[in-house]
């Protein structure tokens, strides 16, 4: 087993998460990274995806949306405006944003880059939330 | 010296005011409790947030960019968080009397208010209100943050605003609530506690992607999040703020009710002397 290393999600809220882990995996906004003990210093933006947690006994996933993460030699912290585990996450209510979304994306008001964006960014959030919550 | 019907009427008033202070004291204290709890368990996110960027700034040196400088505008955006509901002793005066009594120029300011009795107090005193999030701070979202956060940041990034303060009641204890005015932007940060950090990591932060994206993109979470934090705290010293006011109101009106007690049981005394020494001397007039 890899060595093990310290990490913490924390929301506005509540310490999401503290543990440690060999090994986690995230989706930050240059594409899906892992990271092991001693990685270089880093700090990137986190776009909306997967978070693996590889604790001794299994691994964890949780849905994670915005914020950022500072990788530091040791230990990982990772803030984040939402994050959620599959047992939290309300199915229908994804679906349903998942609808508007897509509407919004297909329909005639696109003039708006920003709107387009927003879309976008909600449409994959509730993507996320509904593979997250199948398994 | 008042009839005792009189006084008796009075005191039976200072009851009923005592009855619903003494409610709300309890109702306060029970909202305090939750409101606590919710401030504290806001503060890990906050703290950490804060010693990121703390250690960020310090550790990237001289970085130019538009969030670390002031606008070119002389104005001046304040977010005034106070509650919605008064009796709650000086709470939200105090805060109006922080943005008034500043060395802010009256027509420099624009306020965001949340919370209405703030709201009240700025217009009559002829602030420019610019927006209102009243509702926000009945139980705060961190939405409503983010709502708040953007607004603002939207108009300093258009260069309307030159700086961006928050001002609020910080919790230090239940019974201790200081009013403290900060400055969220440009961000100023006290480099002794981060500068010690980065020279102790003795390592190059990398960024991914640039420095300026990150920061671009962190900073305005920073805000969001001292926002969100300032408006939990404020709950909770609004709810310590009315739980002392009620208690002082409740021992006030006991302290009345004892002098009005004492005054009505004289009376009482001596309406019966009197009463007496009519029949004495009624019957000595008739024998």
């Amino acid at each position: 087993m890899a060595d093990m290393f310290k990490v913490k999600v924390i929301t506005p809220d509540r310490v999401f998460y503290e543990g440690d882990v060999s090994m986690v995996e995230l989706k930050t906004t240059e594409g899906d990274i892992g990271v092991y003990r001693n990685h270089i210093p880093l700090t990137c933006i986190i776009a909306p995806g997967v978070l693996n947690l590889y604790e001794a006994d299994g691994v964890k996933k949780a849905a994670l949306h915005t914020g950022f993460v500072e990788i530091l030699q040791e230990e990982v912290t990772i803030l984040a405006e939402v994050a959620e585990w599959p047992e939290e996450i309300d199915r229908n209510r994804a679906e349903e944003a998942r609808i508007r979304a897509e509407r919004r994306l297909s329909g005639k008001g696109r003039e708006g880059s920003i709107d387009v964006a927003r879309a976008e960014l909600a449409l994959n959030k509730a993507l996320l939330r509904l593979k997250l919550s199948q398994k | 010296m008042a009839t005792m019907r009189e006084i008796k009427r009075r005191k039976s008033s200072i009851q009923s005011t005592q009855q619903i202070t003494k409610a709300m004291k309890v109702v306060s204290s029970a909202k305090l409790q939750k409101a606590k709890y919710k401030a504290e368990s806001t503060k890990a996110y906050f703290n950490y947030m804060y010693e990121t960027v703390s250690s960020m700034l310090a550790k990237s040196g001289t970085i130019d960019h538009p969030y670390l400088k002031a606008g070119q505008s002389e104005k001046k955006a304040v977010i005034a968080i106070t509650s919605n509901r008064g009796l709650a002793g000086g709470y939200n005066s105090n805060i109006v009397k922080l943005i008034t009594g500043g060395d802010f120029k009256k027509e420099d300011v624009s306020v965001y208010t949340i919370g209405r009795k703030g709201r009240e107090g700025l217009t009559a005193k002829g602030y420019e209100i610019a927006g209102d999030y009243s509702d926000a701070i009945e139980a705060p979202l961190y939405q409503d943050a983010v709502d708040v956060g953007q607004a603002v940041l939207d108009r300093f990034a258009a260069g309307e605003i030159g700086e961006i303060y928050l001002a609020y009641t910080v919790f230090k204890n239940t019974v201790v609530h200081i009013p403290k005015l900060i400055k969220l932007l440009p961000v100023e940060i006290e480099i002794g506690e981060g500068a010690e950090k980065a020279v102790d990591d003795k390592v190059l932060m990398n960024y991914e992607p640039s420095e300026e994206e990150a920061l671009d993109a962190i900073i305005p979470k920073y805000i969001y999040s001292l926002i969100y934090g300032a408006m939990n705290e404020a709950v909770a010293s609004e709810n310590g703020a009315r739980m002392q006011a009620m208690d002082n109101a409740t021992s006030n009106a006991e302290a009345m009710i004892d002098s009005l007690s004492l005054l009505y049981n004289r009376a009482r005394q001596s309406s019966i002397t009197q009463e007496l020494t009519e029949i004495i001397a009624g019957a000595d007039a008739v024998g």
